[in-house]
């Protein structure tokens, strides 16, 4: 890659597995669990995420040395905040439904832990592109988990994806629905989240036996 | 040769490989073992694992049978084909074509729940290089009896997967689960196929196959068999009479109906000592003391007939005991000595609150009006802290005790 080098590439690759701030950190749970009921709110949340921690990571990083460490909360604080109402009214104009959909969710970007946790852990100490870098690639590792939840949460709980019905009709009963099959409506309550959360870690873990604490 | 020998030297061939464990667990379930241990001291014990797990399915085979009969002659019964059996002993409930209704849909739940069951355990010693475990034997017996007889067989299978892998492999396996595995699989059942595990369609065989045959235009007549539970929500009538509920010729799971035997089975638990007897009874003691508490909030007038806890509260207090899964649930996996407390004041307290807490769930919850699955699953979760507190308290009053001695 000659845009970047190679340990600058690791800041974005290192969170999408073996640094992944769901499945390793386990940070940013409660998102994961409510909103990924629908692969379509998944990749709007992962995409809402990506924006605010790309361009948050980049403001606390420039105005570092200017932040009293005293205060440093509530400057990240208001950082975030700023950012996420701009993505709440980007939402409510241009994808009001979705933006309906999310409630509450994406106001509590704010509080998600894995933003605080890289404006503190990494924002604080390093220059804007490596920020941007390292806030970019944490998103994505958010996103990627988000997507796998969501993808089966919405496939075997809606039998749909992106809103289409791949499975079949559960009315009319087309395609799989026409030999018996049925929608599992434990894909649809959040403790199948957590479970399918667990589950993704524990592939993981057992993939990569480093990961494994004791 | 024999089969033993045969699996004896299949055993030795497959001596120390990956799949080592898969034909050991196959030779000792059906012999004992050629080898016996030799060498230094053993202490030696009649109850291994395996002799508990075979003692409780002996306890459980005459609900299973009941329930092959109980199923056919729902089915006959709700088509008009049979008259209303007058008692137990009734020649028209223990008929030849009720059996065969029975066998038809029943074991058919037996072989899945065994066969999915089995196989991941098998995998699951074969991956981790340890010898197959018992645990699965009473679960695969307890899963068909507690489902409504028409489950769809696919639906069964999966959740069986979810709930050994989820609720007891990824622990570690038999003895290590927080949560009684057989009700994990119903759990899982009721809350991702709840059209399939409540309602008065699914107790009955046929009802729902005959309901979408209506739908779809067929002159049928519906079949309606609403349990007792189910009605007593809706505020209606029930025409089932004490015997009836005693005996269990009524609508319900598979095998949770008869409370006489599972009283026999509870009875064979206590004096074999597998099942704890303080658990049974506390949890009985918990259910009558929920029970008597809503007969006097309807006595003292605090509800009145409109409103829709009416009918379940005001059931006499100890007809709760004998009508829905509370007699099951209570005698077969409230007393799973995996999630059960394991102390004796803590089973007391355990079992108490699983009876208290069933009842109020049933009386409450509008959706399905059951409550014992829930009741356990939320004490199997508590047991652990109820144990440490039980044993704190006899550390701390030990501890008094030395220190007023010393003093």
């Amino acid at each position: 890659m000659g845009l970047l080098s190679k340990k600058d590439a690791k800041l974005i690759t290192d969170p999408l597995a073996d640094n992944n701030p769901i499945t390793i950190q386990v940070l940013g749970i409660c998102s994961a669990l409510a909103i990924t009921a629908q692969l379509k709110a998944s990749i709007v949340m992962s995409l809402s995420v990506l924006f605010v921690m790309g361009v948050g990571n980049v403001v606390i990083s420039l105005i570092r040395n200017i932040i009293p460490s005293k205060i440093r909360i509530i400057v990240q604080l208001t950082v975030v905040a700023a950012l996420v109402i701009i993505v709440d009214q980007v939402l409510k104009a241009y994808a009001y439904s979705l933006s309906k959909e999310l409630s509450v969710f994406i106001g509590l970007i704010i509080t998600n832990c894995i933003i605080m946790g890289r404006f503190e852990a990494f924002a604080l100490g390093n220059g804007p592109w490596k920020s941007f870098l390292d806030g970019i690639g944490n998103a994505l590792g958010y996103a990627v988990i988000l997507v796998i939840v969501g993808f089966f949460r919405e496939l075997l709980g809606s039998g749909t994806l992106l809103g289409f019905k791949v499975l079949g009709d559960p009315i009319e009963k087309t395609g799989l629905y026409a030999i018996g099959y049925e929608n599992n409506g434990f894909m649809l309550l959040s403790p199948m989240a957590l479970i399918v959360v667990g589950i993704i870690i524990w592939v993981q873990r057992s993939r990569n036996k480093d990961l494994i604490e004791d | 040769m024999s089969l033993k020998s045969n699996l004896h030297n299949l055993k030795e061939k497959y001596k120390g490989t990956k799949m080592a464990p898969a034909f050991n667990a196959l030779h000792t379930f059906l012999y004992l073992p050629n080898e016996t241990t030799h060498g230094g001291t053993h202490i030696k014990v009649a109850d291994d694992l395996k002799r508990t797990m075979n003692t409780v399915i002996m306890s459980l085979i005459p609900c299973l049978i009941f329930g092959m009969f109980n199923a056919g002659y729902q089915h006959y019964l709700a088509l008009g084909e049979i008259s209303q059996a007058t008692g137990f002993f009734d020649s028209v409930f223990w008929s030849w074509d009720n059996l065969v209704i029975g066998l038809w849909k029943v074991l058919p739940l037996v072989i899945v729940s065994y066969g999915v069951g089995l196989a991941i355990e098998f995998v699951f010693a074969v991956i981790k290089g340890h010898e197959v475990e018992e645990g699965y034997l009473v679960t695969g017996m307890l899963v068909p009896l507690i489902v409504p007889v028409d489950t769809p067989l696919w639906m069964l299978a999966v959740a069986v997967a979810f709930g050994v892998v989820i609720g007891k492999e990824v622990f570690g396996g038999t003895g290590m689960n927080i949560l009684n595995p057989a009700l994990t699989i119903r759990a899982f059942l009721f809350f991702a196929y709840p059209t399939w595990m409540s309602g008065d369609k699914v107790w009955v065989h046929g009802a729902v196959a005959r309901d979408k045959a209506i739908a779809a235009g067929e002159n049928l007549d519906a079949i309606s068999g609403e349990t007792i539970l189910g009605s007593l929500a809706q505020g209606k009538e029930i025409t089932y009479s004490v015997w009836d509920m005693f005996t269990g010729l009524i609508p319900g799971s598979v095998g949770e109906t008869s409370a006489v035997l599972i009283l026999l089975g509870g009875l064979f638990l206590i004096f074999t000592k597998i099942g704890s007897w303080r658990i049974m009874l506390s949890s009985v003691l918990g259910a009558l003391a929920m029970g008597l508490i809503f007969n006097g909030v309807v006595d003292a007038g605090w509800i009145g007939e409109g409103s829709k806890f009416y009918g379940l509260m005001s059931t006499e207090f100890w007809h709760h005991l004998l009508i829905g899964g509370f007699a099951f649930g209570t005698v077969f996996m409230a007393t799973d000595p995996v999630t059960a407390s394991q102390t004796n004041k803590g089973k007391w307290i355990y079992g108490f609150l699983i009876g208290f807490i069933s009842i109020l769930i049933r009386v409450f919850n509008p959706a399905y009006p059951e409550g014992v699955m829930l009741a356990i699953l939320l004490m199997n979760v508590f047991a652990p802290t109820i144990d440490h507190y039980v044993v704190q308290g006899n550390v701390k009053r030990r501890m008094k005790r030395l220190k007023a001695k010393t003093a």
